[in-house]
């Protein structure tokens, strides 16, 4: 199956580059995140179907599978962006090192603090870049301005924006590109802090040379943060992602190393759709 | 059958002449508001430069009036529309008489239409566009707010007459008067507010809170949720979304619905009639006819929303309805005032859009 022979060819390519990043001693891993059960409606309709799964700390787990098939609800359900819509529901624990981030006593603000998230589209918001990047720490109550530049610049230099950036952070965040508004919106994200990252398609609205950058991005990234990310990408998870979870209509069909899942499913329905038959 | 054949087709021929009627049709439409208008502004401003040509009786009169007026020693205008008409009161001569107390009544109600509207309006919308959820209470009130928006301003007249100027009578015949201990002054209030500026303010504000809310409304609504959600996203709570990100990128939109509010309020005579606004009045509110005046009797300024007062529309109103051909002049000439007054503020609400629909665009 030449499909199948193209993907273990990314893997090759991807361990090689991999053994020559990871300077670092491999530890143990952790589990940041890890999802109970959950069921998710928006109204009466159910989304999501009894979802079990764990993320593991500073990892990137990538969520596939066709639209619909309830990938981003899932993905919107760890930092709670579902809040905001009325009339959703769900039952389930989704725990964040072992707290219950649906419990009663937990703050979402803080929550959406410590799990950051980064979209589809880019949504900068109409202000200097500067100010975009200054937003998160100024609403959690910096204000000291020498600190606010510190957290800039290193927001900046970690989305690998500071160099394109430096000299004009006073201008609008409008005035970029669209791949360095997606990579202004990572930095925003980070500069909050936080020690999850969640990404809604980051790439897909962007240019390859951008999409390239990004994923570059993901992977520098990954040494500090646990990023989950969703793609309609298959090459993309598997390029970038340590481990990859498969969804069908509301379903985690099947969640495993991305090697494995890419080489040898378990599962006909993934087999299905990793070799394009359907989706 | 040919090619050219396929391509002179009569009926198309037929679509292509209805296209040009309607076309035609459209342009007439836009160049008939065009020429009213014209006309309009020509026949009132040609009034407002010239005074009657005077027939035999009228003679006599003028001449009666010009002893009259050269005896009080004040310079009459050769045309209606003078520097004189903007700083003289009203006068039982025509050629003295002046927009002074008017023009001075109208600003004071623009100030506190203004300070009303703005708070109360912008804090209604918000509740309704950013707090509230969707259900029978929002339906009920969104209705009623459209409602009222189309609700005759004579009625708002009736509603602070009873509401402001009596009280429902609340106070007695007498009414009271409600000292104010400011620190360093003492306001005193009259109870019932009676005929005064305030009134007038509270009702025209009654007036034009629907559209400020409506428009304030829509102004929220076309901010894209995605800037809210990225807020929220970012660790920020719903009040900072709101301050940071929604009131800003609304603001061009809320300002430009207020403005326009607010030049309604001020071409507005029915309520002020209504609530008893004086039709002939030889002083401004509080004796400030000028910014001196108001710094060397800053005083004024606390008794002016509690005094009593007239308005640009309400002159106008006054001198129409008088019998000599003179005052019809004057008319002209105070409804131009009221014109500029109204183009003002209507630029101010197109610049004030312009600038920052060039800041903010997504």
């Amino acid at each position: 199956m030449t499909l199948m022979q193209s993907f273990s060819e990314l893997m090759h390519q991807r361990q090689q580059r991999e053994t020559v990043k990871r300077s670092r001693p491999v530890e143990t891993e952790v589990t940041k995140l890890d999802v109970r059960n959950l069921n998710f409606f928006y109204g009466d309709k159910q989304a999501l179907f009894d979802v079990s799964m764990t993320v593991a700390e500073r990892s990137v787990t990538a969520f596939i599978g066709p639209s619909g098939c309830g990938k981003s609800t899932f993905l919107r359900t760890l930092n709670r962006m579902n809040d905001i819509i009325e009339g959703t529901s769900h039952n389930g624990q989704v725990l964040l090192e072992g707290q219950d981030i649906y419990a009663r006593d937990v703050d979402v603000v803080a929550l959406r603090k410590r799990v950051g998230m980064v979209f589809q589209k880019s949504t900068p918001f109409p202000k200097s870049i500067f100010e975009n990047v200054a937003y998160g720490p100024r609403v959690a109550g910096q204000k000291q301005y020498k600190a606010l530049v510190e957290i800039v610049e290193q927001s900046l230099k970690r989305a690998a924006l500071w160099d394109e950036v430096k000299d004009r952070l006073n201008d609008s965040a409008l005035a970029l590109s669209g791949g360095q508004q997606q990579r202004l919106c990572i930095a925003r994200a980070l500069a909050t802090n936080p020690d999850v990252l969640l990404m809604d398609e980051p790439a897909s609205a962007l240019d390859p040379a951008s999409t390239a950058r990004i994923e570059d991005l993901i992977f520098e990234l990954k040494q500090n943060y646990t990023i989950v990310i969703v793609t309609h990408n298959m090459q993309q998870a598997a390029r970038i992602s340590d481990r990859t979870a498969f969804f069908f209509q509301g379903y985690l069909i099947e969640v495993d190393a991305t090697q494995k899942l890419f080489t040898t499913p378990t599962k006909k329905q993934t087999e299905d759709y990793i070799t394009g038959r359907f989706g | 059958m040919s090619v050219s054949g396929k391509l002179r087709e009569p009926a198309l021929a037929k679509r292509h002449r209805i296209g040009q009627m309607f076309e035609w049709l459209c342009c007439g439409s836009t160049w008939f508001g065009v020429v009213v208008l014209l006309l309009l502004l020509l026949s009132v401003g040609w009034k407002a430069m010239t005074w009657p040509t005077a027939d035999a009786d009228a003679a006599d009169r003028t001449a009666a009036m010009k002893a009259d007026a050269t005896s009080n020693a004040v310079a009459e205008s050769a045309r209606p529309l003078s520097t004189r008409f903007l700083t003289s009161y009203d006068s039982r001569i025509p050629q003295k008489a002046g927009i002074k107390a008017a023009l001075w009544g109208s600003l004071w109600l623009l100030l506190f239409v203004g300070l009303t509207t703005v708070p109360i309006g912008i804090g209604a919308a918000i509740y309704l566009e950013e707090y509230s959820n969707e259900g029978r209470w929002k339906r009920i009130i969104q209705v009623n707010l459209s409602n009222l928006a189309g609700v005759p301003s004579i009625v708002y007249g009736i509603l602070g007459l009873t509401v402001f100027v009596r009280m429902f009578g609340l106070f007695g015949h007498d009414g009271k008067v409600l000292d104010l201990n400011l620190g360093f002054t003492v306001l005193a209030v009259p109870l019932p507010f009676e005929r005064s500026v305030i009134s007038g303010a509270l009702t025209l504000s009654l007036l034009v809170l629907p559209t400020v809310i409506v428009a304030a409304q829509e102004a929220l609504r076309a901010v894209p949720s995605s800037i809210r959600t990225a807020s929220y996203a970012l660790g920020a709570t719903q009040w900072q979304t709101i301050r940071h990100q929604v009131l800003p990128a609304a603001m061009p939109g809320i300002m430009t619905g207020v403005i326009l509010s607010l030049s309604r309020a001020m071409g507005e005579t029915a309520p002020l009639i209504m609530i008893g606004a004086l039709t002939y009045l030889a002083r401004c509110p509080g004796h400030i006819d000028s910014l001196s005046s108001a710094w060397e009797h800053p005083s004024g300024l606390l008794e002016a929303p509690f005094d009593v007062f007239t308005s640009l529309p309400i002159q106008i109103f006054n001198w129409v309805s008088r019998a000599q051909p003179e005052y019809d002049h004057l008319a002209a000439a105070g409804i131009i005032v009221l014109l500029v007054v109204l183009m003002c503020m209507n630029t101010a609400a197109i610049l004030i859009r312009n600038r920052f629909q060039r800041r903010t665009q997504w």
